[in-house]
């Protein structure tokens, strides 16, 4: 019997080509093609008074340079607004390539096509553009003031204020015997693949066909963008994603000006042609995620149990709105994590600034959802002096209290509502991870040696899985080899092997005979997309179903074939038999069988010849049948499916330089079931170590006239290894989401989502004094030391 | 005007290669844009995240940061280089498969060239001498814990083959 490979840590078929550098990315495809530059905007807020292209013309190698002069119809329209929302009121979006205004630094402004990229960046070189400078909006508090405006037409600078509740959170706080309001606010950071954004397009006038490769999380999203901006039927244009090099969020937005003035300059000028984004560019002209500021009420009981909660908090969604407000909505409702509070209200403003556009980056606003939650939890336990985990553990929704509904609408316009989870059971695995219990110990062991230590707790739910679908096809060839496609693309989530692992013990094939496709049109045109920790619970349900259907008509022939009962079939490693008996049919075979030819083509086809199947009476495909022994399915959930998780970190503050050492970092994590535990455990690592980054290390530091400072990886702090913790302890819950086939949740973005909350709640342990303010550098901490000096003298 | 151009010969993997060059190209895109060995990765092109790492004459050199004229005479190895003779994976390759060294698959190659200089000059390196030997390249997926595994396995591996040898 084959072993089952849902659940077992099987080594990566995509690694074979990725460690012997044959992966192929965006940037390797297409060697014969031109490649393309952008003239970008070095001014956060200026009006185009002038644009003199000129002396482009005579730099040798040049073939195209376009300004929004040059772009028709659909193209020369603002990009689209991918995802509206009745209260984005005032939703804005950029054009392609800038019409009359520029509102930051990066805004893509001409479009030059030439030999290589060193020609094209010449070419913009020569490019004059003459500019009358206007004031820039910089950061929340100058949004909020609105002194002056990013878009004229948008007061206030506000494009969208919503609003939510469950029950009457003011008169639960006026009611409650204590009661404290926090401020906090989090900085901005960004995803940071380590490949940009790239495209390629051909376009084949033999076919009259558009072919596009493009480092996204949506292949079909950008298919459908494509064809509406160049005119084309959706039947005229391919998107295949091919390896990509990471995406954490950044590649779910599209269509990027890149994806369409590519295709567009490779149709025009009957050439393929490349973009391909460099380091700059990606801090400028992609999107970042994070920045947003809170203010809390909350009023709580004796035991800390929250009665009333009130947030209002303001996020930067930068200088334009394509993607909605998908992030600050994800704030808005995932900030409640575990609790059940007895009431809760929450309202936020999303607000322009002259800076690179917010999008969802890994953990997409719940990292600041739980940073408010959990600060609050700590500062109920500080004020009523008792244990932070207990105070948590007082306001868990309980394991029986399950599906739960939280009272609000998610991202994706469903109920707020858990499907399962052990919260306590889970508290119980973390303490013991950290040894919760003897920290004090720990500390006083270190504070005999001079040193200062915290402990700090970060608990999360995350809803996964989103819809409104995937879809997934199998077929099964006549050499018995199984081809798999999925509509998802992956940016490194091991999702040919997970999928296969799926594959493999749905169908009773060998693990090796599988092969997954994704992000290909042309294999699967109906899909969604990666985001959202979403691909294992969609695809990975799809494809099981996609497997099952096959698995049926496989069967089904096979009994025909075998003159036997369904019933009394099993398919062990790719052989179709009679349970107990010699009698067996290959899965290639039945392959043949399925598919009534006229001729034979190989060995498979003569081989099948021996068996009869098929009623001589009927049609050789018969009115409710189909040839070939394929199957396909569509997976789509009622609603999310909410993963759980709770970290702990031990730091040493410095007691002279305020440098912040991780000495301990511990993961307990509930996806349901796992698919492949290694990948699921590389998932959490990745994340904690963004985590880390967003905590201590990463923010953009713009001017105050828009410029961001840090455009490199020189001076934007990205963790090498010697930043992460030494060691990561996870251990895993696994409580099966009733919602999918598999029982599983997803896994992709967990272990960012705590990172700032688990951090500031130990750097405030061990300096007992209020940390509300991520990310925080030494000097940070250092100067808070000084404006606390009594409590700092206090630790001492 | 024409941009003058360079006849180079650049020794990569053990193949000699002829090349026509202008003095500005990068040896990385020389490599992967003219020889159309695509392994080698660029991933900021000012030589902080090290995708882009080859070893020139043995030794672990950013490719974004050096010209293809300058490489001209030495001997370069790329990711493409790394495989056994067989063609059965490199030690350190194979270590990154066994410990899930990776997940997209952008920064590995630099991180491959990087260790395989590494062992070579510290066959049997601690954890801590693991971690240093990669403290120069930027991942941005895997939060390095497995790289680390996958440097003492790689080592491993090739202390095992070179026992055998």
């Amino acid at each position: 019997m084959t072993t089952k490979m849902m659940g077992a840590k099987v080594q990566r078929v995509e690694d074979d080509r990725l460690v012997r550098g044959t992966g192929r990315y965006v940037d390797d495809v297409a060697p014969d093609a031109l490649h393309a530059a952008v003239l970008r905007s070095p001014h956060a807020h200026a009006r185009i008074v002038s644009i003199d292209v000129d002396a482009v013309l005579d730099v040798e190698g040049v073939h195209a340079v376009w300004t929004h002069e040059d772009l028709e119809g659909a193209m020369a329209e603002p990009l689209p607004l991918l995802i509206p929302h009745p209260t984005l009121t005032h939703g804005r979006t950029q054009y392609a390539l800038a019409k009359d205004e520029v509102n930051h630094v990066g805004e893509a402004i001409a479009f030059v096509v030439a030999d290589d990229r060193y020609v094209a960046e010449d070419a913009l070189a020569r490019i004059v553009v003459e500019y009358e400078l206007l004031p820039a909006v910089v950061g929340i508090e100058a949004a909020r003031t609105a002194t002056h405006l990013v878009h004229d037409d948008v007061p206030g600078n506000v494009a969208a204020r919503m609003e939510q509740s469950n029950g009457d959170a003011a008169a639960a706080i006026a009611a409650a015997p204590h009661t404290l309001s926090l401020d906090l606010k989090i900085e901005r950071s960004a995803c940071m693949p380590m490949e940009g954004r790239g495209t390629v397009a051909r376009w084949d006038p033999d076919q009259n066909r558009l072919q596009v490769w493009t480092s996204t999380q949506t292949s079909t999203g950008v298919r459908a963008a494509v064809a509406a901006k160049l005119g084309l039927d959706l039947g005229q244009v391919d998107v295949i994603t091919p390896d990509v090099g990471g995406g954490f969020g950044v590649k779910i937005v599209h269509p990027w000006p890149e994806e369409l003035l590519v295709p567009l300059a490779a149709q025009r000028l009957g050439r393929a042609v490349k973009f391909t984004e460099d380091r700059r560019e990606h801090f400028i002209s992609s999107a970042h995620e994070r920045a947003q500021m809170h203010h809390v009420e909350v009023g709580f009981d004796d035991e800390g149990r929250v009665l009333g909660l009130d947030v209002r908090f303001w996020h930067d969604h930068g200088a334009y709105t394509p993607y909605g407000l998908i992030v600050p909505i994800i704030t808005s409702t995932q900030l409640l994590g575990p609790y059940k509070p007895g009431a809760y209200h929450v309202q936020f403003d999303s607000l322009y600034t002259n800076t690179v556009i917010v999008t969802p980056y890994r953990g997409a606003g719940r990292p600041q959802g739980c940073f408010v939650m959990e600060r609050t939890m700590d500062a109920i336990a500080a004020e009523l002096g008792k244990d932070r985990a207990d105070v948590r553990a007082v306001n868990f929704i309980q394991p029986d209290e399950f599906p739960y509904d939280q009272g609000l609408i998610f991202q994706d316009g469903r109920e707020l509502k858990y499907d399962s989870g052990d919260y306590p059971a889970m508290l119980a695995k973390i303490k013991e991870l950290v040894d919760w219990d003897h920290f004090e110990d720990f500390r006083a062991a270190k504070a005999a040696e001079g040193k200062r230590v915290g402990l700090g707790l970060a608990c999360y739910v995350e809803g996964t899985g989103v819809g409104p679908y995937e879809g997934a096809h199998v077929h099964i060839e006549t050499s018995g080899k199984v081809k798999v496609a999925t509509g998802l693309t992956s940016q490194g989530q091991g999702h040919q092997t997970a999928f296969a692992q799926i594959v493999a013990d749905e169908l009773g094939v060998r693990f090796e005979d599988v092969e997954i496709t994704t992000g290909d049109t042309r294999r699967m045109p109906y899909a969604v997309g990666t985001f959202a920790s979403r691909a294992a619970v969609m695809s990975g349900s799809a494809i099981h179903l996609a497997a099952k259907r096959t698995k049926e008509k496989a069967l089904r022939i096979a009994a025909d074939a075998l003159e036997a009962d369904v019933d009394d079939l099993e398919i062990v490693d790719g052989v179709v038999s009679v349970k107990g008996t010699d009698s067996s049919i290959p899965l290639g075979t039945v392959a043949v069988l399925s598919n009534p030819l006229r001729y034979a083509f190989d060995e498979a086809s003569k081989a099948a010849t021996q068996f009869n199947v098929g009623d001589p009476t009927k049609p050789p495909v018969a009115e409710d049948d189909e040839p070939g022994l394929e199957g396909k399915d569509f997976y789509s959930p009622p609603r999310s499916t909410f993963a759980s998780g709770m970290h702990a970190v031990i730091v040493e503050t410095d007691v002279e330089t305020a440098e912040i050492r991780i000495l301990k970092y511990a993961v307990v994590h509930d996806c349901g079931h796992l698919i492949n535990p290694m990948i699921v455990e590389g998932q959490i690592h990745g994340g904690v170590a963004q985590g880390v980054g967003g905590a201590l290390y990463e923010r953009m530091a713009y001017d105050e006239s828009g410029q961001l400072l840090n455009a490199s990886f020189m001076d934007f702090l990205m963790p090498y290894v010697t930043e992460v913790p030494a060691s990561i302890e996870i251990d895993h819950l696994e409580t099966p989401s009733p919602l999918n086939p598999l029982g599983i949740k997803g896994a992709g973005e967990a272990g960012v989502i705590p990172g700032s909350a688990a951090f500031a709640a130990a750097i405030e342990d061990a300096e007992r004094l209020p940390i509300t303010a991520m990310p925080i550098s030494p000097s940070e901490l250092f100067a808070l030391r000084a404006t606390h000096a009594p409590h700092a003298q206090e630790s001492k | 005007m024409t941009e003058q151009t360079h006849e180079i010969r650049l020794s990569v993997n053990g193949v000699e290669h002829e090349a026509a060059v202008p003095a500005r190209r990068l040896l990385s895109d020389a490599l992967r844009h003219d020889l159309g060995l695509t392994g080698t990765h660029v991933g900021c092109e000012h030589g902080v995240c090290g995708a882009c790492t080859v070893l020139v004459d043995g030794q672990p050199m950013r490719s974004c940061l050096m010209f293809a004229v300058s490489a001209a005479g030495h001997e370069i190895t790329t990711v493409e280089g790394l495989a056994r003779p067989d063609g059965e994976l490199g030690p350190v390759q194979q270590a990154f498969r066994e410990c899930h060294g990776l997940q997209c698959g952008f920064c590995t190659p630099g991180f491959l060239t990087t260790i395989t200089a590494g062992i070579a000059e510290n066959p049997d390196p601690t954890e801590d001498e693991a971690r240093d030997m990669v403290a120069g390249n930027l991942c941005r997926c895997t939060g390095y814990q497995n790289i680390v595994k996958a440097v003492c396995r790689a080592a491993e591996i090739a202390r095992e083959s070179e026992a055998v040898r």
